[in-house]
């Protein structure tokens, strides 16, 4: 979550929602968590695990670009 | 009984000496929805927000605040917005306990700050998102 609320305070265009998986039960099982952290970008982009501040800005382009998977 | 442990809240209470301008913690409850999570929650931001000056606590009902859960954008509850000068964007959807509980005092931080604890290389290439990108992060206490 640290990376993604950094990046919400640095872009006006990017938002981060922490969501407590254990909690929302029905919302982990739309999103198939089955290891966190669980990280979903504009639905498509997804993955698990922490990754260094690159890759995930990568990950974060990606999203705001409309590309697919991974 | 408190949720902070006395020398959590002396931990946190030091971290927040660097806050530098306010933060506005609003909490959206709703006790026919999920009444222990909520109470939790709220408990929990309220012993945060007396840890410092700086910070302020709003707790909303979604039903009745309507308008403000709607500007919000509020999927469920119990649902904590950390809000600086401005809405940053950065929300907590449910109880942030365990390891979740250091970034929503890193976000309290950050927003206060209104600084990106990022490279300036990240912050350049966040400057030119062609398009808007909600980032959910999936996570437990422990």
């Amino acid at each position: 979550m640290r990376l993604a609320q950094h990046m919400a305070i640095a872009s006006d265009k990017v938002r981060a929602v922490a969501i407590e998986a254990t909690e929302f039960p029905e919302l982990s099982r739309v999103y198939q968590v089955m290891a966190v952290p669980k990280i979903v970008m504009n639905e498509h982009v997804q993955f698990e695990g922490a990754l260094p501040e690159s890759q995930f800005l990568d990950a974060v382009v990606r999203a705001a670009s409309g590309d697919g998977h991974r | 009984m408190a949720i902070l442990q006395t020398k959590d809240q002396e931990a946190v209470r030091k971290e927040f000496e660097r806050l530098t301008g306010p933060v506005k913690l609003v909490v959206f409850s709703q006790e026919l929805v999920a009444a222990d999570l909520c109470r939790q929650n709220e408990q929990l931001m309220k012993e945060v927000a007396a840890l410092s000056d700086q910070i302020t606590l709003e707790v909303l009902n979604p039903q009745i605040d309507r308008a403000r859960a709607e500007a919000y954008g509020v999927p469920d509850v119990p649902l904590t917005v950390v809000e600086g000068v401005r809405d940053y964007g950065i929300r907590f959807l449910g109880i942030p306990a365990g390891y979740e509980f250091s970034n929503l005092i890193d976000a309290i931080i950050a927003a206060s700050r209104g600084e990106a604890g990022l490279s300036e290389e990240t912050k350049a290439t966040l400057a030119t998102l062609p398009a808007e990108v909600e980032i959910k992060v999936f996570s437990t206490p422990t």
